[in-house]
């Protein structure tokens, strides 16, 4: 508890004036947004990324950089955990109902990707009838409904998109001319046809009603345009566009290296050979590491805090007073008849509303503890029934307690029935566990999606975590072995009387 | 120890219409009856296991008089501190199986009385070789007979060193010659002037080792007499009816 309670306090964000700007986006398969550099994946990197070095700078204020799922982004402002979104989001009337945005700082259009030999499919008018991949909730994804003849698959992500185009499970894929750029077209299997389509613009995202901070960032893009630095940052990204030179009145055409296109391309290039692949996956380690402490950590506090709910609701059940064991009994109902993952977020997102405002980790750790605490609660429950009523008369009768009888006598018996079960869900336990990633947190799981996505390789990827998850599970899976192996023994035991 | 006009009803029945029985220190005293008449309720209310609707029960000087209501905090007290003199030993022994024979006998003396554990392990061991198990004592309740799990059971009792033992039918469980084991213990008790209450279904033994029987009929006590009188001449008819049906 005392634990829960200092990581509470040191990851719970600090409102005050001398406050870093806090700033969020989803860095996960996010290029070239802002994502972590493949060459070193502790760093950050990204134009988008530079772009906000660069507003911070103009404020005078440090960053503080959070990172969120794409679809906690919006209610993460909302909820007050950081200052502004910057991430492509795109700026749509839908958008400006529950944001407050700034001038546009990007400008793009959207590009159609096809396979090498596909002819043909170069405007948007020739979609039709086909499979078309896009992002879920862009402007692109708007277009393609536009012909309900088109068959649309909406992504989260795009390397996803892309990927299934390779496999021909889509005939296209229609996105945004950032993403075509970094992921169609250095793929030597696919090619950017057609002219560019429509428009988009990208804004950076405040809360409804914080326009003071919407008004100085503006002031910083305006600032940016004048003096070159936005030109600088894109063209160094081979991001600058005609577009980009209409919305700045900025016709220049200094020579500036794409060196940060080129690093990222360097850094990702096929590795060839076994030798190259191996000192890859050998890099991974430190953060898969990290992974594994973080979806053991969340795993172990939840584990903790389910037995001691758990006990404490199986106890009032049976013998607390009535009322006490209907609202246990409530409680262990509305756990177990809703999804876990919505759990997740409810804690997360819908306690603030009420004056409850935790860290990811400890709201991981709440909606993974209170959730198994009802299995838990129901393994008790049989575990004590299993324990005979002349159990307690024969304590009573010895002038225990109630509370002894229950600690020295019931419990510990209990005990022993419960713990080959117990084991295994610690082990469902550290699998469930990947669901908190939707709020924030880097486990095992989404280090599988940060890595794979980024590399292209999901299966040499999913081997590793594959392992790291085993490796994680297999002591304990020897554990529930040794457990069951011993409650068995102990009834053959009785046997023979 | 005395009971007064103990009274118990269950679901609308009165199970106990106002039992009373004074009880002399060192006496044995056996309860027979019928099944379903409530010999076994009575036992219970006396050390409160089963709470009782009204009457006074009084054990080595703790008494609690009930006059229905609520079972209160202060009630429950009183009853902990009667608890403290009454052993009592179930039909089914209810030996807790976790623990080694020695660990059920010390178990209650330390954790209740806050006995240091060495002194209660020696106690305990004394015990069990009054109660012929001292070469049992490392065992689990589960690998010992039922004769011998019974005298454990007894053992147990003994340790919080009472001043009454109940026992509700000890031997109802168990073969001839195991009952007999535990009976011996019993009489080897009575000889050293334990006071005790047996619910038995074995009259032989009412017969020869009490100083008092009493039958039960109904929820009430029909007759207490010395068992050569109540065996040989009961003077209610429904005593000589279920004598005649039992022996
Ligand atoms: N906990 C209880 N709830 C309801 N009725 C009970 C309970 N315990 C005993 N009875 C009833 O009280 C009566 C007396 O039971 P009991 O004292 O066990 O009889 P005996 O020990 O003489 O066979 C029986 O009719 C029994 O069904
Ligand atoms: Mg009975």
């Amino acid at each position: 508890m005392v634990l829960l309670l200092a990581l509470a306090v040191t990851f719970l964000p600090v409102a005050s004036h001398a406050a870093p700007l806090r700033w969020a986006s989803d860095a996960e398969a996010n290029v070239p947004f802002v994502f972590h550099d493949p060459a070193d994946q502790s760093r950050l990197t990204g134009y988008e990324y530079e772009i906000a070095q660069a507003i911070a700078r103009r404020l005078g204020r440090q960053t503080q950089f959070v990172q969120n799922d794409w679809d906690g982004l919006i209610p993460g402002l909302q909820r007050g955990l950081y200052d502004m979104v910057i991430d492509g989001i795109e700026i749509t009337p839908e958008h400006e109902q529950g944001v407050l945005f700034s001038r546009p700082y990007y400008m793009t259009t959207e590009r159609i990707t096809v396979r090498r030999d596909q002819q043909g499919l170069d405007t948007l008018a020739a979609l039709h009838g086909h499979v078309v991949g896009t992002l879920k909730d862009t402007t692109a994804e708007r277009m393609l409904q536009a012909d309900p003849s088109i068959r649309i698959r909406s992504y989260e992500e795009e390397t996803n998109a892309y990927t299934d185009l390779k496999n021909g499970r889509l005939d296209a894929v229609l996105l945004d001319g950032t993403i075509a750029l970094y992921y169609g077209s250095p793929d030597p299997d696919l090619k950017l046809v057609g002219a560019p389509i429509g428009q988009v613009a990208y804004g950076v995202a405040f809360a409804q009603g914080n326009s003071v901070l919407r008004d100085q960032v503006n002031a910083a893009l305006d600032g940016m345009m004048r003096d070159g630095e936005l030109h600088r940052i894109l063209a160094r990204w081979k991001l600058w566009t005609p577009a980009m030179a209409a919305l700045t009145g900025d016709a220049s055409t200094p020579e500036i290296a794409p060196d940060a296109w080129d690093h990222y391309r360097a850094a990702t290039a096929p590795t060839a050979g076994w030798r190259a692949r191996f000192d890859r996956y050998v890099s991974f380690l430190p953060l898969l590491l990290h992974g594994a402490l973080l979806t053991f950590a969340v795993s172990a506090c939840a584990m903790v805090l389910a037995v001691g709910l758990g006990l404490a609701l199986a106890l009032m059940r049976r013998y607390g007073p009535r009322w006490l064991g209907a609202l246990a009994t409530l409680y262990v109902e509305i756990v177990r008849g809703t999804p876990l993952l919505i759990q997740i977020l409810f804690i997360f997102y819908a306690l603030p509303g009420i004056g409850l405002r935790l860290s990811p980790f400890v709201a991981g750790v709440l909606a993974l503890g209170m959730n198994y605490a009802a299995y838990e609660a129901e393994n008790y429950r049989a575990g004590l029934q299993s324990v005979a009523r002349g159990q307690i008369e024969a304590a009573i009768a010895l002038n225990m307690t109630h509370f002894q009888a229950l600690r020295f006598v019931v419990v510990p018996q209990a005990v022993r029935m419960v713990i080959p079960v117990m084991t295994n869900d610690f082990i469902s336990l550290l699998k469930d566990s990947s669901l908190v990633s939707v709020i924030t947190l880097t486990e095992l799981s989404q280090t599988y999606v940060r890595l794979s996505s980024t590399y292209y390789d999901y299966f040499g990827t999913g081997l590793l975590i594959g392992v790291a998850y085993l490796l994680l599970g297999l002591p304990f899976v020897r554990l529930a072995r040794m457990a069951e192996a011993r409650f068995h023994t102990g009834r053959q035991r009785q046997g023979h009387i | 120890m005395r009971a007064d006009q103990v009274r118990k009803i269950f679901d609308g029945y009165a199970v106990l219409r106002g039992i009373s029985l004074d009880v002399a220190r060192g006496e044995l005293i056996s309860i027979i009856g019928p099944s379903g008449c409530g010999k076994s309720t009575f036992l219970r209310c006396l050390n409160f296991l089963e709470i009782p609707d009204s009457g006074t029960v009084d054990i080595a000087g703790v008494t609690i008089t009930r006059t229905g209501g609520r079972w209160t905090r202060q009630e429950e007290d009183a009853a902990h501190r009667l608890r403290a003199h009454v052993g009592m030993v179930f039909q089914s022994f209810n030996l807790f199986p976790h623990r080694t024979v020695l660990d059920n006998v010390m178990l209650a003396p330390v954790r209740v009385k806050r006995m240091p554990a060495d002194e209660a392990r020696a106690e305990a061991l004394a015990l069990l070789d009054k109660v012929g198990l001292s070469a049992m004592a490392t065992r689990y309740p589960d690998t010992l007979s039922g004769g011998q799990q019974q005298r454990a059971a007894i053992a147990r009792a003994l340790a919080m060193r009472p001043d009454v033992m109940l026992y509700d039918e000890p031997t109802s469980a168990l073969d001839p010659e195991l009952a007999e084991e535990v009976l011996s213990v019993m009489r080897t008790l009575d000889n050293e002037g334990m006071t005790q209450l047996v619910v038995t279904h074995d009259m032989r033994f009412a017969r020869a080792a009490s100083d008092r029987v009493v039958f039960m009929d109904g929820g009430e006590i029909v007759e207490a007499d010395d068992p050569d009188r109540l065996f040989v001449a009961p003077e209610d008819p429904r005593t000589r009816r279920f004598l005649r049906s039992v022996l």
